[in-house]
């Protein structure tokens, strides 16, 4: 389990950043890096492969991963459906959209719908309340949502069959 | 129209790039305090400005600044925090997003001021698409020589960098963000010592808002005092507004400190009224943290006055009758919004985001949820209301850092302005 040379080469500038003796810093950037480059999630292999490359102790590792809501601790769909349900996105009516996807897909809120294609989750606040309700795939906001909009979101997801990462972001600028 | 001393060149086609962007006047600030002022001129500026932290908090910058260890041997970073995640504001994504040269400015300048030769972006990582934009954007300004070493010919040298959280609403408290920064939990530190003296790596830091740091441009190139013109008594300047809810234009608005609560909802330059012709009911006027209040305090104060878009007038009559301008998260509410649900949705947002560092936030935050969850599913009773009062009452003021307070607040003020609504969702004794 390594990076592919590209990561690699991203995951060393990152680390640059950061003072002499201070690489544990460079450890929510490799984080992102690492579940985009390994299917979504981390796992313990994953999390030692990182901590390997910090030189820190693994331990180190799982308690901050544990910690923030974007790490994902188990496997999750190719697409991770992420809806606000906070008070702006609520008051715009963001209840519609979670039910509206959660018939679509035929799933609940944290399952993954049967052919692997897409997981539900509801967040809090993502910064998006002016153009409530959203949701996020990947690095992408998907604003003003209605049903229709949700509906045209999903069959192009589908038609493009790949996995949302924030990879894009982090790797090529 | 209001003066726009951030947003001005905000629709000017390709102002996100350094070319665009210097046309239009970009880095004047940059040249004016490195080529002909001293650091301690530029933090007067500031000083003289009365500009107040836009984060939230309303902390005199300047005074803020002015605190950082000189005598440390060790070096001193500024860092910017863009960790945006009070629910209701997005001012700070949306100049990030549409203008990352006049972010980067402010970290020059202030960088300068504050003596710091290495500093960070602390970004949510949820905004991963703004880190792509604001990269680009610090790689073009190496290339013209804003960035690097010695900057402008200058004997100054900054190097910047963006920096992605991971989905911590805690993170926005600085010390948090700090422990984030160095690769740890997001749990706040205990205060003294602050940043100022041990900040990140134990270094003296000063941290900002993006909104903060971007203002310092035109106080720099205006000058303290004509910045402190703008506004009204101690709160000078311009402020970004994030608008939404059921308003007929939600959105980011600049406004000149002073503007009239009642011209902000129902003119056309800014929210264009409530919408679907519903009546107003009520307002979080600075973010899910500062107390909600009915139409009637939030157009006029308790004295009757208008009621004005500034630190002091918001926050006239205190928790009782007032509430706080915060981060400028303006979420309107109308005629037919059920206030029981609304303040589930904070509750259930402050229980999901608290560290669970203080035992009394931790706890605390879940029972509010657990209450508030059983009055809006209709099998509450009466006495939950004051029971969820009383748990709010043993929060505040018990905790490390503010979040325990900023929990507290809504569900207080909530009862105490909307008390019927709450008695009219609980059932009068438990049917099972």
């Amino acid at each position: 389990m390594v990076f592919s040379p590209e990561a690699l080469a991203r995951a060393n500038k990152i680390i640059a950043r950061y003072p002499q003796g201070k690489q544990k810093s460079a450890l929510l950037p490799l984080l992102h890096l690492a579940q985009s480059e390994f299917e979504g999630w981390l796992s313990p292999e994953v999390m030692d492969y990182v901590a390997s490359l910090l030189n820190i102790k693994p331990i180190e590792v799982y308690e901050v991963a544990t910690f923030y809501s974007m790490y994902n601790m188990k496997p999750v769909g190719k697409c991770l459906l992420e809806v606000c349900q906070t008070s702006s996105c609520w008051l715009r009516g963001s209840e519609e959209i979670l039910e509206h996807i959660k018939n679509k897909l035929n799933i609940g809120v944290g399952e993954t719908s049967a052919d692997g294609m897409f997981t539900l989750k509801t967040v809090e606040c993502l910064g998006s309340c002016g153009t409530a309700p959203m949701l996020q795939c990947g690095a992408d906001f998907h604003e003003n949502l209605t049903v229709e909009k949700v509906d045209e979101l999903i069959e192009k997801l589908k038609k493009k069959n790949e996995r949302s990462t924030y990879l894009k972001s982090l790797v090529n600028s | 129209m209001g003066k726009k001393l951030l947003l001005e060149h905000i629709n000017e086609p390709g102002i996100e790039t350094f070319d665009v962007y210097r046309k239009k006047g970009g880095y004047a600030s940059v040249e004016k305090a490195l080529k002909t002022m001293t650091p301690d001129a530029v933090t007067e500026e500031v000083k003289r400005s009365g500009l107040r932290g836009r984060g939230g908090a309303g902390f005199p910058s300047g005074m803020k600044w002015s605190f950082i260890d000189k005598k440390s041997d060790k070096p001193r970073y500024l860092v910017c925090n863009a960790d945006e995640s009070e629910p209701g504001t997005f001012k700070d994504r949306y100049l990030m997003e549409h203008l990352p040269h006049l972010l980067i400015e402010g970290m020059i300048t202030s960088s300068f001021a504050l003596g710091a030769k290495t500093s960070y972006i602390y970004i949510r990582g949820e905004y991963m698409y703004i880190v792509r934009i604001l990269e680009r954007a610090i790689d073009e300004a190496y290339a013209n020589g804003f960035l690097g070493k010695n900057i402008l010919g200058t004997d100054y040298s900054l190097d910047l960098y963006v920096h992605p959280g991971a989905g911590a609403y805690i993170c926005g408290e600085e010390t948090a963000l700090l422990e984030s920064l160095e690769g740890k939990r997001g749990n706040p530190r205990l205060k003294p010592p602050f940043p100022a003296i041990a900040g990140l790596y134990a270094s003296p830091t000063v941290v900002n808002n993006v909104e903060t740091i971007a203002a310092v441009v035109p106080i720099i190139n205006m000058s303290g005092d004509e910045y402190a013109k703008i506004g009204v008594g101690k709160s000078t300047g311009t402020k970004l507004i994030s608008a939404s809810g059921h308003i007929n234009k939600p959105g980011v608005y600049e406004i000149e400190l002073g503007l009239p609560v009642e011209e902000f909802i129902f003119s056309e330059e800014y929210c264009g009224g409530v919408w679907k012709d519903r009546r107003l009911k009520a307002v979080v006027a600075g973010g899910s943290s500062v107390p909600i209040l009915p139409t009637e305090l939030i157009l006029t104060t308790a004295k009757g006055e208008p009621r004005l878009m500034t630190y002091e007038s918001l926050s006239d009559g205190g928790f009782a009758t007032g509430t706080m301008l915060g981060s400028g998260g303006f979420i309107v509410m109308d005629e037919t919004t059920d206030i029981v649900k609304n303040l589930y949705t904070f509750a259930r947002f402050y229980h999901h985001e608290s560290c669970g560092q203080c035992s009394p936030c931790r706890e605390g935050t879940g029972w509010m949820e657990k209450i508030l969850h059983r009055l809006h599913h209709g099998h509450g009773k009466k006495e939950d209301i004051d029971v969820l009062v009383d748990v709010a009452k043993k929060i505040e003021g018990n905790t490390i850092c503010p979040l325990g307070d900023a929990a507290a607040w809504p569900v207080a003020s909530a009862v105490r302005h909307f008390r019927k609504e709450f008695e009219a969702a609980a059932v009068e004794e438990l049917l099972v």
